[in-house]
């Protein structure tokens, strides 16, 4: 019998052996409630997993544990995933946990998967359906509960934006037995209203739990059938709701839905200020531009006007005139100056300047005689002197060169 | 949400319009009297748009169940935490 005994560490690694060899126990759902829950300082979770008839020693190590979206504590029912093995040192199998959920939500997820699934297909979720907010509500309807900081996050919000500001609370319950209930009334309730210009339905963020009001199909559908457009404000960034996808716009957070609905009072008066002034330049500008056009087109009028057609007629018609003047007193100088010249000549060749210096004119029968040969002996010719004349008889008649002696 | 109120027009289609004016003068060829008209326009636009702006009254309402389980308007005071608001 000695010959066969085994150590215990040769027993616990055969048992090791067999358990992580079986396929089964490599990736496990276990349900049941924790216990003995330890958040080792290491970072790993040692507890334990029961019913009301056995129990199993779990372990999570703080790579998987830190991807964990719930608390772990004792009492809480959970699913956990994960392998079964053993811890040779002690002598236990364990179950070794990759994923942890809370027990029950399971049936949640699926139904939230679901229902997404179908209201997307039908077309809820669509983008044409979304309706544009007012730039100015008149009145805010909001569905949340009346107690808690997501009413008085919106009224913080609105109020510094636009201090007048004109909010209708409806009071809702916004998790448990009837919420989804309160929501649909609340948003029926706008409807019927003439006055309401925008609804936020909202509430903080939570479990999915406690946000499945916000999940339920009537909710879905009353948010579609509204005609008032709606904001939703539920969560906190990162979960989605169906309320959400159903909304007209998605806020973030209750604050983020205010600041979505509520136009800051000092932007739009600048928007009004600036349009203001845009129009007043414009219409300036234009009528600017007018002006010159108008100059530069009277202007070129004027360049073409009748008058200024006759002012350059005119002006021609004085040149004309002066040249007439000119070249009619310079040929009456020059004729003038002609005439001068020939009188002069005239005045020289006067007999009667001859007769003045002690010539005398020999007439015979009214014709001046300049030759001997023109008379005979006897012939009677008048002489003319510069004081009168003499009649005489030719007595003798002989050739004789004057101007040779 | 366009509803037709004793002044005619809401606020949104009234700065709507306004763009729309601003954008005509600035960018159609207008004729002067058209500009002129349409500056008119601009104008009072822009003074109603002040005008909604200012005649908003600050009511902040819950609605409570009456004796009758009728829901009935009244105001709404938050309650005060202690914390930064």
């Amino acid at each position: 019998m000695n010959n066969n005994a085994l150590t215990v560490t040769e027993l616990n690694l055969y048992i090791k052996d067999i358990i992580e060899n079986n396929i089964q126990l490599s990736n496990i759902i276990v349900k049941g409630e924790i216990s003995n829950f330890k958040h080792h300082s290491s970072g790993h979770m040692y507890f334990t997993l029961k019913d009301n008839d056995s129990k199993i020693k779990c372990v999570m190590f703080k790579g998987y544990n830190s991807y964990l979206k719930i608390k772990l504590e004792d009492g809480m029912k959970v699913l956990a995933r994960g392998y079964v093995s053993v811890y040779e040192r002690d002598g236990v199998y364990q179950l070794y946990c990759t994923d942890i959920k809370k027990d029950g939500l399971g049936d949640l997820y699926l139904a939230y998967e679901e229902l997404k699934k179908k209201l997307e297909q039908e077309g809820l979720f669509d983008e044409k359906h979304k309706k544009k907010l007012p730039l100015l509500p008149r009145r805010i309807g909001v569905a949340t509960s009346s107690t808690g900081a997501v009413i008085r996050d919106i009224i913080n919000v609105a109020s510094r934006r636009f201090y007048n500001v004109n909010i209708l609370l409806y009071p809702v319950k916004v998790q448990g037995e009837g919420a989804a209930e309160t929501i649909v009334e609340a948003i029926e309730y706008f409807n019927d209203r003439d006055d309401i210009d925008v609804i936020i339905i909202g509430r903080g963020g939570g479990s999915i739990e406690e946000l499945w009001a916000f999940n339920e199909e009537i909710v879905a559908r009353a948010i579609y059938k509204s005609k008032i457009p709606i904001v939703s404000a539920v969560g906190h960034e990162t979960d989605f709701t169906i309320a959400d996808f159903v909304a007209d716009i998605r806020a973030s957070t209750p604050s983020h839905a205010a600041e979505i609905v509520v136009p800051s009072y000092s932007e739009l008066l600048y928007k009004i200020t600036s349009l203001k002034t845009n129009l007043y330049n414009s219409v300036n500008n234009r009528i600017k531009r007018d002006k010159i056009l108008i100059e530069n087109l009277s202007s070129k009028i004027k360049l073409n006007s009748p008058q200024n057609k006759i002012n350059v007629h005119y002006q021609y018609l004085d040149n004309l005139r002066d040249k007439l003047i000119n070249s009619t007193n310079n040929t009456l100088i020059k004729k003038k100056h002609n005439l001068m010249l020939t009188v002069q000549k005239l005045d020289g060749l006067s007999p009667l300047k001859s007769i003045s210096r002690g010539f005398a004119a020999v007439v015979k029968n009214e014709k001046l005689i300049k030759s001997i040969e023109q008379v005979e002996k006897n012939d009677i010719i008048e002489v003319y002197f510069e004081d009168g004349k003499l009649d005489c008889i030719i007595k003798e008649k002989s050739e004789v060169k004057i101007w040779q002696e | 949400m366009a509803r037709v109120k004793k002044d005619g027009l809401t606020f949104e289609e009234a700065i709507k319009r306004l763009e729309e004016i601003v954008y005509e003068i600035e960018d159609k060829d207008l004729s002067l009297e058209d500009t002129i008209v349409k500056f008119k326009e601009g104008m009072e636009l822009a003074n109603l748009c002040n005008k909604k702006l200012d005649e908003a009254e600050r009511k902040i309402n819950v609605l409570l169940k009456g004796e009758k389980q009728e829901l009935v308007e009244d105001n709404f005071t938050v309650e005060v935490e202690n914390d930064a608001f």
